[in-house]
């Protein structure tokens, strides 16, 4: 077994209203910052151990269509990286 | 009947659900969700309230509270299943109802008074009223905001499973009477069968002529009786 970190983002699907997005792109406005778009998106570090990089990413994903995002609403992805011993 | 109004951690609209309940004449209990639903559940409610903190997503965790499960098993053998505010996004988050209930166009948090228009009045929730009605029901949410694809939306709407929309004084659907951007102003679906709905404004809250305010709750909360 190797000790992986998955690393599971998730986003608002394109053209879902994002309000904390919005809101939040103002106040950076208000700031005095200039940008063109801003999106907020969830992000989580996963530690696990598996056999391979492709069963610890496997298993990431399963929790992502289960838990950490809602089909409705997200789009994720999953990276998986090796600990550093 | 027997209506279980089950308990999450956070859960804060229980024991408002049980009172109003009694006034329709439909006894109700409170049911700690560790502890499972008493054989005797006729009806089940899923309260509001704050389960979990709502971390992750309003509802996420309390759907995957071992009692959904039971939940989910007694929808399908034809219990009927009421989610309110709360309940209503752990009923879509365990899909128990499609789409999903996420945060306000405002991005605040909203506690007002709504009008809702009624647009199945051939439902259990809905039986007390007469489809056009226009009901006044208060909100109170964060994550209100119905969101689903727009393919799964004409479907809802082609079987005729809205039950509810935000609409102003007289019963008209408009932008300015939707209060949390919510696709088709819709505040109320049914499940896959009629005994399961879901809403987010409070018919409890809307139940008991003392406390002053609309009494139109209760025609939704007779669903049971």
């Amino acid at each position: 077994m190797t000790a992986y970190t998955a690393t599971v983002t998730v986003r608002l699907k394109r053209g879902v209203l994002d309000p904390e997005a919005d809101t939040t792109q103002k106040a950076l406005e208000r700031l005095g910052f200039e940008l063109s778009d801003l999106r907020s998106a969830d992000q989580f570090e996963v530690d696990l151990d598996a056999d391979s990089a492709d069963a610890a990413a496997e298993r990431a994903d399963e929790m992502a269509e289960r838990l950490l995002a809602n089909p409705t609403l997200h789009d994720y992805d999953v990276v998986v990286e090796e600990q550093a011993k | 009947m027997t209506v279980a109004v089950v308990q999450f951690g956070g859960s804060n609209c229980d024991r408002d659900a049980v009172r109003a309940l009694d006034r329709v004449g439909v006894d109700a209990e409170r049911v700690w969700h560790e502890d499972g639903l008493p054989g005797d559940t006729e009806g089940i409610i899923l309260p509001g309230g704050f389960s979990y903190g709502d971390y992750l997503r309003a509802g996420a965790m309390a759907a995957h509270s071992p009692i959904m499960d039971a939940v989910r098993a007694a929808a399908d053998d034809g219990t009927p299943v009421l989610g309110v505010c709360n309940g209503a996004q752990i009923g879509s988050e365990s899909r128990l109802t499609p789409g999903a209930f996420t945060t306000n166009r405002s991005a605040r948090f909203q506690c007002e008074d709504v009008f809702l228009r009624v647009e199945n009045a051939d439902t259990p929730w809905t039986a007390a009223y007469d489809e056009g009605d226009v009901i006044e029901l208060p909100i109170a949410h964060g994550e209100g905001r119905f969101e689903i694809d727009d393919a799964a939306y004409e479907q809802l709407v082609d079987d005729d499973r809205v039950l509810f929309r935000y609409c102003d004084a007289d019963g008209n659907v408009t932008d300015a009477a939707n209060p949390n951007g919510s696709k088709g102003n819709v505040a109320g679906i049914l499940g896959e069968s009629e005994t399961v709905a879901v809403l987010m404004p409070h018919p409890e809250r809307a139940a008991l002529a003392e406390l002053g305010g609309s009494t139109d709750g209760q025609g939704v909360l007779e669903g049971f009786a």
